[in-house]
C-alpha cells in the first residue's frame, strides 16, 4: 500500500498531462481547420468543406494521409539529425503546456518559475528549425534556417522586456500569480492590456514573429525559398513539423491570454459570470486572440527581411526597454508595486 | 529522496557522456548539439540543487542564444578538423597538466566543503527562509551588491561597444531605405498622372 501511496501523485501527474495532451491535438485540429477557413472567407473562397460536414474531418484526414504517405530522406542528408529535428521542435512545442494554467490551480507543473520556464523553451524552437534546415543539406532549406534564427532571436529580446514589465506589475514569475494579480473588482478593465496597452501590441506582434506567422513567414517565404527548412520533408515528420508550428502558435495565445487578458477570469466581475467555470472563459479568450493571428494572416502583406530586423531592434526594442523604465518608475513612485515587497 | 538520487546520477551520466562525445564527434555540428545536451543537463541538477532561477537561465542564455551562434558559426564555416587535429599530441603535454592542475583545485574547494563545516558559515550570503529563490537573488544583485553589478553591466556594454566599433563600416555608394522619409511622401509629389496619346507613347 505504501508503495501506491508514493506512486500516486506520479500516477496523476502522467494521467493529467495525457488528457491534456488528447484535449491539446484535438483543439490543434480545429484551430488548423479555423485557420484555413477563416482564410478562406477573407478571400471569398469555401475553404475545406469535403470531409464531414462542413469539412469538420478535414485535419483528421490530413492528418491520416500524412501517416500513410512515405517519409523520403534525401541521399545528402544528415540521417540522425535530419530524424531528430521534428521531434526536436514537437516535444519543446508540446512541453510548454506542462506549466500553462488553464483554469484556477490545473496547471500540471505549478513552478515559481513558469514564465522563465515558457521563455526558455520558446527560446528553444529555433533549434527543430536550424537542425532541420542544415540535415536537409539542401540550399533552400539551409537559407531559411539561417533567418529563423536570426528572425526569433531578435524577437525573442522583445518579448523579455514585455515579460519584465508584466513581472513588474504582477510581482511574481508565477503564472497562476500573474492572473490572480489582475483579479481586480474592475474586471475586464483591470487586466493588464490596458494598463500596459504598448506592451500587449509589442507582444502580439513578437508573437507573430516569434511563430514564424504570416506577415513574418520569411522561413517558409514561398516566392524565394519554396517551403524553407520543410522543404526535404515528407509525411509523418513534415507533419510533426505543422502540428509544432500551431501547437507553439497556441501556446502563444495562452500565454497573451495569461499575461493580457486576465487568463482564467471572467470579464464582468459579478455572479452569473463568476460561476462559469475558468476554462471556458480561458478556452474563449484564447480563441479570440488565434481569431486574430488567423485575420493578421490573411491580409498583411509579408514583410521584407530587412524591414523585419529594422522592426525587431530599431522599433520594439528601444520602445519596450523604454516601457520597462516608465513602467518600474510609475510602481515605484506610486507605490502600486507594493506587492512584490510583500 | 531515492528519486532525487536517480535523477542526479541520470543527468550527471548523460551529462560526462555528452561532454565526451563534445570533444570526441567528427563532424562538429554534432559538438555543438552534444554541448546543448550536456548545459540541459546541467539545468538539470540546478534543478535537483532547488535554483530553478539559474537552470531557466541557463537555458535561456546558454542554449536559447549563445548555442544558436555558435550553430550558427560552426555551420557557416568550413572548418578543416583534419588540419586542427594535427598538432594532438603536440598539445597534449601542455593540455593534459591544466586539466590536471584544475581537477586538483576543484577536488580540493569541494573537498574542503564536505569535510570542514565552517566554510559553509562563511558562504557570502545565505539564502533567506521563506523566499523564492528568484527573489533571493535579487534581493542580493540589486542592493548588496548593486554597485558590483552596475560594474559588470558596464564591462558588457564596453565589450559590446568594441565589437561594434570594430565591424562596423559605413559603405559609401550604398542605396538605403530611409523609412521615416519613405512616409513622408505624399501622392502628389510620388505619382505623376499623364495623358498618353494613342501610339505615340510619352
Amino acid at each position: 500500500m505504501t508503495s501506491f501511496a508514493a506512486t500516486w501523485p506520479l500516477l496523476l501527474t502522467l494521467i493529467k498531462s495525457v488528457v491534456l495532451l488528447v484535449v491539446l491535438l484535438i483543439f490543434i485540429a480545429y484551430v488548423l481547420y479555423a485557420d484555413r477557413k477563416i482564410w478562406a472567407a477573407v478571400q471569398l473562397r469555401r475553404g475545406p468543406n469535403v470531409v464531414g460536414p462542413f469539412g469538420i474531418w478535414q485535419s483528421f484526414a490530413d492528418m491520416l494521409k500524412f501517416v500513410f504517405k512515405e517519409p523520403v530522406i534525401p541521399d545528402g542528408a544528415n540521417k540522425g539529425v535530419f530524424l531528430l529535428a521534428p521531434f526536436v521542435m514537437g516535444m519543446l512545442a508540446l512541453s510548454a503546456w506542462a506549466v500553462i494554467p488553464v483554469s484556477e490551480g490545473w496547471a500540471i507543473a505549478n513552478i515559481n518559475v513558469g514564465i522563465l520556464y515558457i521563455y526558455a523553451i520558446s527560446s528553444l524552437g529555433v533549434y527543430g528549425i536550424i537542425m532541420g534546415g542544415w540535415a536537409s543539406n539542401s540550399k533552400y532549406p539551409f537559407l531559411s534556417a539561417l533567418r529563423s534564427a536570426a528572425q526569433m532571436i531578435s524577437y525573442e529580446v522583445s518579448i523579455g522586456f514585455v515579460f519584465i514589465t508584466v513581472l513588474l506589475c504582477a510581482g511574481s514569475l508565477n503564472l497562476g500569480d500573474i492572473v490572480a494579480a489582475q483579479d481586480t473588482r474592475f474586471g475586464l478593465l483591470g487586466w493588464y492590456w490596458l494598463p500596459l496597452f504598448p506592451m500587449f501590441v509589442i507582444f502580439f506582434i513578437s508573437a507573430l514573429a516569434e511563430t514564424n506567422r504570416p506577415p513574418f513567414d520569411l522561413v517558409e517565404a514561398e516566392s524565394e525559398l519554396v517551403a524553407g527548412f520543410m522543404v526535404e520533408y515528407s509525411s509523418t515528420p513534415y507533419m510533426i513539423f505543422m502540428l509544432a508550428e500551431y501547437v507553439a502558435i497556441v501556446t502563444m495565445c495562452a500565454l497573451t491570454t495569461i499575461l493580457f487578458l486576465g487568463g482564467w477570469l471572467s470579464p464582468v466581475p459579478f455572479s452569473p459570470f463568476t460561476e462559469v467555470p475558468g476554462a471556458v472563459w480561458f478556452i474563449l479568450k484564447v480563441c479570440a486572440v488565434f481569431f486574430m493571428f488567423a485575420m493578421v494572416k490573411a491580409f498583411v502583406p509579408r514583410y521584407r527581411y530587412d524591414q523585419l530586423m529594422r522592426l525587431g531592434w530599431k522599433v520594439f526594442l528601444p520602445i519596450s526597454i523604454g516601457m520597462v523604465v516608465v513602467v518600474a518608475g510609475v510602481l515605484q513612485f506610486t507605490g502600486w508595486g507594493a506587492g512584490m515587497a510583500q | 529522496m531515492g528519486g532525487t538520487a536517480l535523477f542526479f546520477y541520470l543527468f550527471s551520466t548523460v551529462m560526462i557522456g555528452a561532454a565526451f562525445m563534445v570533444i570526441s564527434s567528427r563532424n562538429p555540428v554534432h559538438s555543438v548539439l552534444f554541448l546543448i545536451l550536456a548545459f540541459f543537463n546541467a539545468a538539470g541538477l540546478f534543478v535537483l540543487l532547488g535554483a530553478e532561477f539559474l537552470a531557466m537561465i541557463l537555458v535561456v542564455v546558454y542554449v536559447g542564444a549563445v548555442a544558436v551562434l555558435f550553430l550558427f558559426v560552426v555551420m557557416m564555416l568550413d572548418v578543416d578538423f583534419a588540419e586542427l587535429e594535427k598538432g594532438f599530441w603536440q598539445y597534449l603535454p601542455v593540455g593534459g597538466t591544466l586539466v590536471l592542475v584544475v581537477l586538483i583545485e576543484v577536488a580540493l574547494s569541494v573537498g574542503a566543503w564536505s569535510i570542514g563545516p565552517i566554510s559553509i558559515a562563511n558562504v557570502a550570503t545565505p539564502m533567506p527562509p521563506g523566499m523564492t529563490n528568484t527573489m533571493a537573488l535579487g534581493r542580493v544583485l540589486y542592493t548588496q551588491y548593486f554597485y558590483l553589478f552596475q560594474a559588470a553591466g558596464f564591462i558588457l556594454l564596453t565589450a559590446m561597444i568594441g565589437a561594434i566599433v570594430l565591424t562596423l563600416r559605413h559603405k559609401v555608394g550604398v542605396k538605403r531605405q530611409n523609412v521615416a522619409m519613405q512616409n513622408a511622401r505624399t501622392p502628389a509629389e510620388a505619382v505623376e498622372v499623364r495623358k498618353v496619346a494613342s501610339r505615340q507613347g510619352i
